[in-house]
C-alpha cells in the first residue's frame, strides 16, 4: 500500500460522471463510503481499479475516479484475475451482485476464491434483480412473490457467505449499506487482506424489494438482530447481551439465552485455518430477517495465486535463464541444408 | 512411389524411390503416434521434404481391437518439395484387424501391407468385422503382404530381460510398436540412431525400459535385414530445400512459437489464458513449458473466464493471447464483442475440428470462418487471420500480434486440426528479421492529456487506434466497459448519432488495415492461366499439390491463397474477376466461396468436402480440372 505524503481525500477518488442510481438506493451509501475510506487507507487512484458485471451495482466504476472496467454480465472476477496476474502493483476491485456474481457468475467467483487471487469482491446483495426490473435473483427467500413469480420463487436461495466459505475463501465478511462505520471496518479488513476478499453487502432496493433487511436496519430491531462477530470475543447480541451463540454436539450453531450459555459461548476466532465453524456461524441466518451475523466469518493466510504464478516464472528464468528466442526455435533435431 | 532401381546389396534390391507414403495404424494403445513421430524425425534427418496426418480417436482408449481404437499416423516423405500428407499409402504397417480393415481400402494397389499376425486372432477378427480371415480369403492378393510375428519376435527380443525380472510380458509387448518401426526403418534404409538416443533420453528415468524399447528397435531392423521375406529395400533422398537450418515443425508447436517471438518482438509480457479443448490444448502445455520467457499461463476455470483474464490482461497491458476450437470459441462470443467495443488487443486463436456441437473433437474442419466473422451480437467486426500450413502458423501468430498491437483491436486467428497436429520441414526464420513490432504501438502517457483532459477513445488519425493507457498511469484514469462509447471522450453515450458514428469507425479500422496489406501474390508459372483456384487455410497443400498435377497435364491454372479473411486484401477483385472461371475449394459447404461471391458478384465454383480429413490432392485435381475446364454447371 502507497506511502501518501499529499493526503488524497474523497475528492480524488470522485468522477465527475452523474450518478444515476434510484434515489434512495443503497448503492450510494456504499460509494460514499468506498470513496472516503480509499483516500484514508493511502490508496492511489491510478494504482486502483474497479472492474463490474452487469447489474445496478455493476455501475459502481463510473463514479470513481480511477481505473475502472464495466465488463459483462458476471465476468468481473475473470476479468479481474488476469489484470492482478499480471499487474500485482495494482489494487483490484470487483464490483458484483447476487445475481451478476452468483447466478450467471458463479463459477468465476467461486474459482477466483479457492485461488485466491489478489482480487477484493464486494458483492452487494439486494435479493433482487434491480436492472431488469424485478426478477427474483438467487438470494429471494424462498416463495418470492415477483414478476416472474407470481405464485412465490420454489428455489431455494444462497447463503453468500456459505458459498464463500465453500469455496475456501481467505477473507469472508458481512456488512450493511448504511452502517458506515461497520462497512469500513469490514472493507479496511478486506483491503489489507493479502489474496482474494469476499465481501456480502446487504443493499436495498427501495424500488423492487423495499425493506429486504429491515431486521438488521431498523432502530427498533437492529439490536436484536445483528449479530457482530468480533475477533476475540464471546459472540453475543441483543440490548442487553441477551443472546449468546453456542455450538451443538454435531458443530452447529444455535441461539440460547447468555446466562443459559454460561461458558459455552462461542468465542469468535476468524483466524481459524479450519472453515467449519466459520460456516457453522453462516448458517445461524438462512435469510436476514431474524439474528443474522455480520462482520469477518474468517480472514486466513494462504499461499497467494497471483504471486505463486509470478515465483514459478522467476524460477524458470533462474534455472533456465532468460529465454533466448533462437534457441528456442533451434530445439529439437536441426539439420542444415547448403546450396 | 516411382522408382528407379539402382542397386543391389546383400542379395537385397535397394530401389530408389521420388516419395513414399506410409501409414501406421494400430489400436490406441499400441503406440502408432509415437513410431510415426519417430520415423518423421529419421525422415527430417535425412534431408526429405515430408508432410505427417496424424488421425486418432477422440476417446482416449476406446475398447481394444475395435474400429473405434484405431490410430492412424501417415508420412510423405520425398525428394521433391511437397505439400501434402499423400493421398494413398504405399506401405500400410496393420498392427490388428481392426487397423486393416479400416486403411485397406486406402492403401495404393499393389501396395505393402506389413500385418502383425499375433493380433489376428479369432475374437479380433470379429471385433473388426471380418466374417473370413482376410489372410485367407483373397482380400490381400492385390498387395504385397507380409504376415509378421510382431508380438512374439518383440517377445523374444526381450527374453533376457524378462527372464531377469526387469519386465513383465505385458511391458515386453508394449515395445511391439518399436519392433514395427524398426522394420519400416530397415525397409527405407533408415539408421535408426536417433531413435536410440530419442528412447534414451524419454526413458532416462526407467533405464530398463530404454532398455527393451531399443532392443525392440533394432530386432525389428535385423528382422528386416535378416529375413527372405524382404527382397527390396527402398531409398528415398534428400529433398532440395532452400538453403538454411531447419526442424520439424507441427502447427501447435509453431503457433505457440509464433506467440513467444510476437512477446519477444514487441517487449510485451505473454498472458496466455485458455481451457483445455482439442485440438488447441497443445498450446496451453507448449507455453506453460516456456514461463522462461516470462510467459504467464493460466489455466482458466471455463472458455468465458479463459478470455475474461485475457481482457483483463490486455487492460493491464500484456500481449493477451487464448485458444480454443469452435466449441469454446462459442461461448467466448460475447466476450469477444466486449473485446472489440472496449477496443483493446488481444489474439483468439480457434483451432477449427468438426463440428456442429460437439462434432468430431479430434477432426479438421474449415466450418468456423463464419463463426469467426460474424459469431458476436451487433455489427462487432474483427480481423480474421489464417494459417496456411504447419509452419506458416508461426508467421500467421506473428502477423495477428502486429495487426492487435497496430491497429488496437481483438484479432481471429485461424488454425485447424489438420495443421494442429501435422509436421512439416520448418525452414527457421532470421530472429532480428522478424517485425519488430514494438514500433507498432505505445502506450499512452501524461502527454496524451489536453486541456486537463484525457480522452481515452481519441483515435490516431491514421490506424484508427485508441489509447493504450494503463492501469498505474497518473492522470490517465478513465473507465471503460461494453456501453456504447462517445467519440473522444469514451463516456457512456445512448445518442443516435454517436452509435452511428461508433458503428462505422468500428468497421472503418478494417478499411485501414486492408490499406497497409501487401499485393496478393499470384502463383501462376505460366502466366497465362484462365482459371483460378482460390484458398484459405489448411488447404493451401492440397491445392498446390492439385495445382501443379493439373500443371504437368498442361493445364494453365493459378493460385492465390488467402491470409487475410478480414479484412480481405483490397486488389482480391480485380484480381477475381480477371479469370474466366474461379474455383474454391473449402472444407466446409462453401463460407468463403458465399462471402466473396456476395463481394465480387463472380460466379466462383465451390468445391465443398466435410469429412474431418483434408483434402487428398488427386480428387482435388479432378475437382478443379471439372469445375475450371467443364461445362458450366
Amino acid at each position: 500500500m502507497t506511502s501518501n505524503e499529499n493526503q488524497l481525500t474523497k475528492k480524488d477518488f470522485t468522477s465527475d460522471r452523474e450518478v444515476r442510481w434510484c434515489p434512495g438506493c443503497g448503492d450510494y451509501a456504499i460509494l460514499a463510503t468506498v470513496q472516503t475510506l480509499l483516500p484514508k487507507l493511502g490508496a492511489r487512484p491510478e494504482s486502483t481499479v474497479f472492474v463490474s458485471g452487469i447489474g445496478c451495482s455493476s455501475r459502481f466504476p463510473y463514479y470513481m475516479d480511477t481505473y475502472g472496467f464495466h465488463s459483462i454480465h458476471g465476468r468481473a472476477p475473470a476479468l479481474a484475475t488476469g489484470l492482478a496476474i499480471t499487474r500485482p502493483d495494482l489494487d483490484v476491485w470487483v464490483i458484483t451482485g447476487d445475481g451478476d456474481g452468483l447466478s450467471i457468475g458463479g463459477n468465476h467467483l467461486i474459482h477466483a476464491l479457492r485461488r485466491n487471487v489478489n482480487i477484493k469482491i464486494l458483492l452487494f446483495n439486494n435479493e433482487i434483480y434491480g436492472l431488469t426490473k424485478g426478477q427474483y435473483s438467487p438470494t429471494s427467500p424462498l416463495g418470492s412473490v415477483k414478476k416472474s413469480t407470481p405464485m412465490g420463487s420454489i428455489d431455494r436461495p444462497m447463503n453468500p457467505v456459505s458459498l464463500a466459505l465453500g469455496a475456501e475463501a481467505t477473507f469472508v465478511a458481512r456488512s450493511i449499506d448504511t452502517d458506515r462505520q461497520h462497512l469500513s471496518e469490514v472493507l479496511e479488513a478486506a483491503y489489507q487482506h493479502d489474496g482474494a476478499a469476499f465481501v456480502e453487502i446487504y443493499q436495498n432496493c427501495n424500488v423492487f424489494n423495499d425493506g429486504a433487511f429491515i431486521a438488521l436496519k431498523d432502530p427498533e430491531q437492529r439490536d436484536h438482530n445483528q449479530i457482530r462477530l468480533v475477533d476475540g470475543e464471546p459472540i453475543i447480541f441483543g440490548p442487553e447481551g441477551e443472546h449468546a451463540v453456542v455450538a451443538r454436539g454435531d458443530g452447529s450453531m444455535k441461539i440460547v439465552s447468555t446466562e443459559k450459555a454460561g461458558d459455552r459461548v462461542v468465542v469468535h476466532d476468524p483466524s481459524k485455518d479450519e472453515p467449519t465453524t466459520a460456516f457453522a456461524l453462516a448458517r445461524l441466518a438462512h435469510n436476514p430477517v431474524g439474528p443474522t451475523p455480520i462482520g469477518i466469518f474468517r480472514d486466513v493466510r494462504r499461499p497467494v495465486y497471483d504471486r505463486l504464478l509470478r515465483e514459478q516464472v522467476e524460477q524458470a528464468e533462474a534455472g533456465q535463464g532468460d529465454g533466448a528466442l533462437e534457441e528456442l526455435l533451434a530445439s529439437g533435431n536441426v539439420w542444415d541444408v547448403v546450396s | 512411389m516411382s522408382s528407379t532401381v539402382t542397386g543391389d546389396t546383400g542379395g537385397r534390391t535397394t530401389v530408389q524411390l521420388s516419395s513414399a507414403v506410409v501409414r501406421f495404424a494400430g489400436d490406441s494403445g499400441d503406440g502408432m503416434q509415437l513410431a510415426g513421430d519417430q520415423f518423421t524425425s529419421q525422415s527430417a534427418l535425412a534431408g526429405n521434404d515430408l508432410a505427417t496426418l496424424p488421425d486418432f480417436p477422440a476417446e482416449i482408449r476406446a475398447p481394444a481391437g475395435t474400429l473405434a481404437g484405431v490410430s492412424s499416423f501417415q508420412l510423405h516423405f520425398s525428394d521433391q518439395d511437397i505439400h501434402t500428407p499423400g493421398d494413398a499409402p504405399d506401405v500400410l504397417v496393420a498392427m490388428n484387424p481392426a487397423a486393416l480393415m479400416k486403411h485397406l481400402a486406402a492403401l495404393k494397389s499393389g501396395g505393402t501391407v506389413i500385418l502383425n499376425t499375433d493380433a489376428f486372432t479369432k475374437r479380433n477378427l470379429q471385433k473388426a468385422g471380418y466374417e473370413e480371415d482376410p489372410r485367407e480369403d483373397g482380400t490381400l492378393t492385390d498387395y504385397q503382404t507380409h504376415e509378421v510375428d510382431l508380438t512374439t519376435l518383440t517377445v523374444r527380443a526381450l527374453e533376457e530381460q524378462i527372464e531377469q525380472g526387469e519386465l513383465n510380458k505385458k511391458e515386453a509387448e508394449r515395445c511391439k510398436n518399436m519392433l514395427a518401426l524398426g522394420l519400416v526403418s530397415w525397409m527405407f534404409s533408415r539408421p535408426v540412431e536417433e531413435t536410440v538416443a530419442w528412447l534414451e533420453q524419454k526413458f532416462a528415468k526407467r533405464p530398463e525400459l530404454a532398455r527393451a524399447n531399443i532392443s525392440a528397435l533394432r530386432a525389428g531392423w535385423n528382422y528386416g535385414e535378416t529375413t527372405e521375406a524382404f527382397v527390396f529395400h527402398y531409398e528415398v533422398k534428400e529433398a532440395r530445400l532452400a538453403p538454411g537450418r531447419y526442424r520439424n515443425i507441427t502447427g501447435n508447436q509453431a503457433l505457440s512459437y509464433g506467440l513467444v517471438a510476437a512477446s519477444v518482438r514487441s517487449k510485451l509480457p505473454l498472458f496466455y489464458g485458455s481451457y483445455p479443448i482439442t485440438p488447441a490444448s497443445d498450446i496451453l502445455h507448449e507455453l506453460s513449458q516456456l514461463k522462461r520467457f516470462g510467459i504467464a499461463t493460466f489455466q482458466a476455470e471455463d472458455e468465458i473466464a479463459a478470455i475474461g483474464s485475457v481482457i483483463g490482461a490486455a487492460f493491464g497491458g500484456s500481449l493477451g493471447v487464448t485458444a480454443s476450437s469452435g466449441p469454446g470459441i462459442a461461448l467466448k462470443a460475447e466476450a469477444m464483442g466486449l473485446a472489440v467495443m472496449t477496443e483493446l488487443p488481444m489474439i483468439i486463436v480457434n483451432v477449427q475440428r468438426g463440428g456442429p456441437s460437439t462434432g468430431l473433437p479430434t477432426k479438421t474442419e474449415q466450418s468456423d470462418l463464419f463463426q469467426a466473422l460474424y459469431a458476436r451480437n451487433g455489427e462487432a467486426p474483427l480481423p480474421v487471420v489464417a494459417a496456411a500450413s504447419p509452419a506458416d502458423c508461426f508467421d500467421a501468430a506473428i502477423e495477428a500480434a502486429r495487426i492487435a498491437l497496430t491497429y488496437r483491436t481483438p484479432v481471429v486467428l485461424l488454425s485447424d486440426g489438420y495443421l494442429a497436429n501435422s509436421a512439416e520441414p520448418w525452414r527457421l526464420p532470421d530472429v532480428d528479421g522478424l517485425p519488430d513490432l514494438s514500433q507498432a504501438f505505445s502506450f499512452a502517457t501524461d502527454a496524451d492529456i489536453k486541456d486537463g483532459e484525457f480522452l481515452p477513445y481519441l483515435r490516431d488519425p491514421q490506424t484508427l487506434a485508441r489509447p493504450w493507457a494503463l492501469p498505474g498511469t497518473p492522470g490517465l484514469e478513465h473507465r471503460v466497459g461494453g456501453i456504447e462509447k462517445e467519440a473522444g471522450t469514451g463516456h457512456i453515450s445512448y445518442e443516435p448519432e454517436n452509435h452511428h458514428r461508433m458503428t462505422m469507425l468500428r468497421h472503418e479500422r478494417m478499411t485501414r488495415i486492408a490499406d497497409d496489406l501487401a499485393a496478393t501474390q499470384v502463383d501462376d508459372p505460366s502466366g497465362e492461366a484462365d482459371v483460378l483456384v482460390l484458398g484459405w487455410g489448411s488447404t493451401q497443400g492440397p491445392i498446390r499439390a492439385a495445382c501443379h498435377e493439373l500443371r504437368e497435364q498442361g493445364r494453365k491454372v493459378a493460385q492465390v491463397h488467402i491470409r487475410h479473411i478480414n479484412p480481405l486484401p483490397k486488389d482480391l477483385t480485380d484480381i477475381i474477376r480477371s479469370y474466366r472461371r474461379v474455383v474454391l475449394p473449402e472444407n466446409n459447404t462453401g463460407q468463403l466461396a458465399m462471402l466473396l461471391r456476395a463481394r465480387t458478384l463472380v460466379d466462383i465454383q465451390p468445391y465443398n468436402r466435410i469429412s474431418g480429413q483434408p483434402f487428398a490432392a488427386g480428387e482435388l485435381a479432378d475437382a478443379i480440372e471439372t469445375l475450371g475446364w467443364g461445362e458450366p454447371s
